[in-house]
């Protein structure tokens, strides 16, 4: 199981180790001991904020690009992937069960961009077999976070 | 017509008005309130249980049911009641489907006593027992517990208060307001004077699923039922529902355990007043009960961190508070500011905007203490701790 600060963090990642404390009967320092080692082993990647991208303006374009690979004699998919992985263009790339093996998701500024990416940069990589590319339209849930909020019951303000 | 006051049954008369009521028009009519006065979660009934309710009408399932209830609803029942309390029931003629908790409550008083019946109950307590014990005849013979307790019941009280005319003890445990759980040992001694006295129990377990460990949120205690001690099972009634645990009140849905003759006796009222539970309900209640474990012990989960940012409030701020054992009160004792708990609510409500209910509302053994409703989001609770202090301050 994974720790209850963490999956506290996971869900907010702004708590601060007072808010934390409170929560958890424990030393804001204790806290704070614990996030800087999660952050230095790299069990926490990072922090970003949720946005719904069409109320930020968000012009450019995400596509989910399956990937067929060859698997090398040794290290299997995971050469490939990492160097997949770390192009900018790429948020996040996944090892799948299936009918392809990666699931690599791409950002750019419009469709011809992320064309261009695949055409020069992905499929012509050793290994790369085959891509399937799918653009995004429409955006209704995102990290757990429903786009269009739910109108919160109306809760009488006294109940016995 | 005139002196229509006069036309009202005199059993109904003798109930007074909820104290409760009051403090809650005072309350509608203003804005920017943080609301500490609920007794309902704040979160929405999961997804899951919500789709099967659309599901039910999606497909055209709008019909009454058997009056006890959809029979794979009570077997389901039966499963997470053996599961979680210990005896076995006979989803068949043991269980009854009724309309909240509050309904059973009413069967259960109907179905058991004769007028001048005595009923035992333990107050600060949910408002309805008094009066459904009027309601139905019987006469409320109350036993208070205490702040130097914890609010738990001393069987020795309970004691001296069987007579003669006693029929029934009513539990419940955790308790609404004060959060309250019961000692397995004190528990034990009740068990054994209503077996001693012949009496019967009803216990309201609607919360006995929030429970909390005083140091790990993560950990889920484990809950002991006056049921489960020998020679309890023949003479319980067990109460039980969804709206707490499963955050489903509006769905108005809720159960009884208990042996077949008290059943069919509680049936009888119910199938002439309320037929059954609305089918639609009931589709969801199997839902939740196949497959809400997550989705409960996830809020039980946040009351439990929300309860552990109320009391360090109340801490830091210098009001005493003991830490409940169950449900999503605090009962803060207020007594050292030199107002009544009425006084109190009432003030922190003019002067703060923060509505909490006066324990005074729960029985005059909640004078000197208020209820704190923790089942409101981080960010309000926050506000409220801080609109609190401020006020007791200004108290002095």
């Amino acid at each position: 199981m994974i720790d209850p600060i963490l999956e506290e963090l996971q869900r907010n990642s702004r708590s601060t180790p007072e808010e934390l404390a409170k929560l958890f009967h424990l030393d804001a320092a204790e806290i704070t001991a614990k996030i800087q080692g999660w952050e230095a082993d790299g069990t926490i990647l990072g922090y970003h904020a949720v946005i719904d991208p069409e109320r930020a303006g968000h012009t450019g374009v995400t596509a989910f690009i399956e990937v067929k690979l060859t698997p090398e004699r040794e290290g299997g998919f995971d050469r490939i992937a990492r160097r997949i992985s770390k192009f900018s263009q790429v948020t996040s790339c996944y090892l799948m069960s299936g009918g392809y093996d990666l699931v690599v998701v791409v950002e750019d500024v419009n469709l011809r961009a992320v064309a261009q990416f695949i055409a020069e940069k992905l499929s012509t990589l050793e290994g790369v077999l085959s891509t399937s590319t799918h653009f995004q339209l429409k955006v209704y849930k995102e990290s757990r976070f429903t786009i269009q909020g739910e109108s919160h019951s109306g809760r009488l303000p006294v109940v016995p | 017509m005139n002196n229509l006051a006069s036309k009202v049954s005199r059993q109904l008369q003798q109930i007074p008005k909820s104290g409760i009521r009051d403090f809650f028009e005072l309350v509608q009519g203003r804005e920017d309130v943080i609301s500490l006065g609920v007794g309902e979660p704040d979160f929405s009934a999961p997804w899951h249980i919500r789709e099967a309710a659309i599901y039910c009408l999606e497909s055209g399932n709008t019909a009454y049911t058997s009056n006890l209830g959809l029979l794979a609803l009570r077997e389901e029942i039966s499963t997470y009641v053996q599961r979680y309390f210990g005896p076995s029931y006979d989803p068949k003629t043991e269980i009854l489907v009724t309309v909240g908790v509050s309904e059973a409550l009413d069967l259960a008083f109907r179905a058991l006593l004769n007028p001048g019946d005595e009923v035992i109950y333990h107050e600060p307590c949910y408002v309805s027992y008094s009066p459904s014990i009027v309601m139905a005849y019987g006469k409320p013979v109350t036993v208070h517990t205490r702040l130097e307790d914890n609010f738990a019941l001393r069987a020795s009280d309970v004691a001296a208060a069987i007579t003669e005319r006693t029929r029934v003890i009513v539990l419940n445990f955790p308790t609404n307001p004060t959060g309250a759980i019961e000692p397995v040992d004190e528990l034990e001694k009740i068990a054994k004077l209503a077996v001693e006295h012949d009496l019967i129990v009803i216990t309201d377990e609607i919360y006995s699923e929030l429970i909390y460990d005083d140091t790990d949120a993560a950990k889920v205690p484990s809950h002991t039922s006056i049921v489960s001690f020998p020679g309890m099972r023949e003479r319980t009634i067990l109460l039980h529902g969804f709206s707490k645990a499963y955050a489903m009140t509006g769905f108005r849905l809720g159960y009884s355990c208990a042996p077949n003759i008290l059943t069919d006796a509680m049936m009888k009222v119910h199938q002439y007043s309320m037929l059954c539970a609305s089918i639609i309900a009931q589709k969801a209640g199997i839902e939740a009960l196949r497959n809400g474990a997550a989705e409960v012990e996830n809020m039980r989960h946040e009351y439990a961190l929300r309860r552990n940012l109320m009391l360090e409030g109340f801490a830091r701020i210098g009001i005493p508070c003991f830490p409940p054992g169950g449900a999503f009160y605090l009962f803060p004792d207020i007594s050292r500011f030199g107002l009544s708990s009425r006084d109190f609510a009432f003030r922190l409500l003019e002067q703060e905007s923060v509505a909490v209910v006066p324990g005074t509302a729960f029985g005059v053994s909640g004078e000197g203490c208020v209820r704190a409703c923790y089942a409101t989001g981080r960010a309000e609770l926050e506000e409220a701790l801080v609109r609190i202090e401020r006020f007791v301050k200004g108290l002095g």
